[in-house]
């Protein structure tokens, strides 16, 4: 049921980047592209989907658990620390050279297009490399760069 | 601004929204696809099924909408080969080491109004503006 019900919340969000167009790597970088041909459209993506988000995630931290399993998986972080910024700023580079984050490049690979598959290998060897360099480098006090992959989503 | 598609833009974000919703009411869980992904991968915590099911909806969607008509196009990628496998590994380690992305921190994230999250956002949208400006602007065109 809970896989069900998964798979659905896939589908749906999947459903609502195919039609506000962000599948499409040409309508992100024209959102991104503020000193050319600025189409907004993304911005009213995310203003409509905190519309929803923000009065539904309010309701979700008011239940003491979620309807399908044991308990909820909030977030726990608050810092705002150097990971974060540097994390953020690579993400933010690879995102304007080609237009694609995760969402859409997964989605995309139902295309079966051949600089989908090869940036979706590259994502996810990037994602590897992450963590054998997280593994490999001594963990000090405060670090907890691995965990935040797990805790912010 | 002759691209702008406010309605398609709003109908599909708010669905967006509701999805992200929906996951955390029903199963718990957070929006987040690379994290989804990377656990996917192994990496991390071991919990392949649930997340595995989000991805197989995210790629049977297109395939769902082209069955009744409405068929995805092919994306639009004119960057060089090069150029696409620095970007995935840049979105693959980064979003890693930054705990999130578009999705787990520019929506999920500052739905529950978390200020790492918002900072997030505002570093990715803001590098992503200035590589674009650069790439078209200064160096290109």
């Amino acid at each position: 049921m809970q896989l069900i019900a998964t798979l659905s919340c896939g589908l749906i969000f999947g459903l609502g980047l195919l039609i506000c167009g962000m599948v499409q790597p040409a309508k992100v970088l024209a959102f991104l592209d503020v000193f050319g041909d600025w189409d907004p459209s993304l911005a009213v993506v995310m203003v409509a989907a905190l519309a929803v988000s923000v009065p539904g995630f309010a309701l979700a931290t008011r239940r003491e658990r979620p309807f399908l399993a044991s308990r909820s998986f909030w977030p726990t972080r608050t810092d705002i620390d150097r990971p974060l910024v540097i994390g953020s700023a690579l993400f933010g580079i690879g995102w304007g050279l080609v237009g694609l984050c995760p969402g859409p490049a997964v989605e995309n690979l139902a295309t079966l297009s051949p600089r989908v598959i090869a940036f979706v290998v590259a994502m996810g060897a990037g994602m590897a490399l992450h963590d054998l360099w997280q593994n490999r480098r001594p963990m000090m006090i405060g670090d907890e760069g691995t965990l935040a992959a797990v805790t912010d989503g | 601004m002759a691209n702008f598609t406010p309605v398609s833009a709003t109908i599909g974000g708010g669905l967006i929204g509701l999805a992200a919703v929906l996951l955390m009411l029903l199963t718990g869980r957070v929006a987040g696809v690379s994290g989804i992904f990377g656990g996917c991968l192994g990496l991390g915590i071991n919990d392949k099924g649930w997340r595995i099911a989000f991805i197989a909806g995210l790629i049977l969607a297109p395939l769902i909408a082209g069955g009744v008509g409405y068929a995805m196009p092919s994306p639009q990628m004119p960057a060089s080969w090069i150029v696409i496998v620095a970007a995935g590994v840049l979105v693959g380690f980064g979003t890693r080491l930054g705990g999130g992305c578009t999705s787990g921190h520019g929506i999920c994230g500052n739905a529950r109004l978390s200020v790492r999250s918002m900072t997030a956002t505002a570093i990715f949208m803001g590098t992503a503006i200035v590589v674009v400006a650069l790439t078209r602007h200064v160096f290109g065109g």
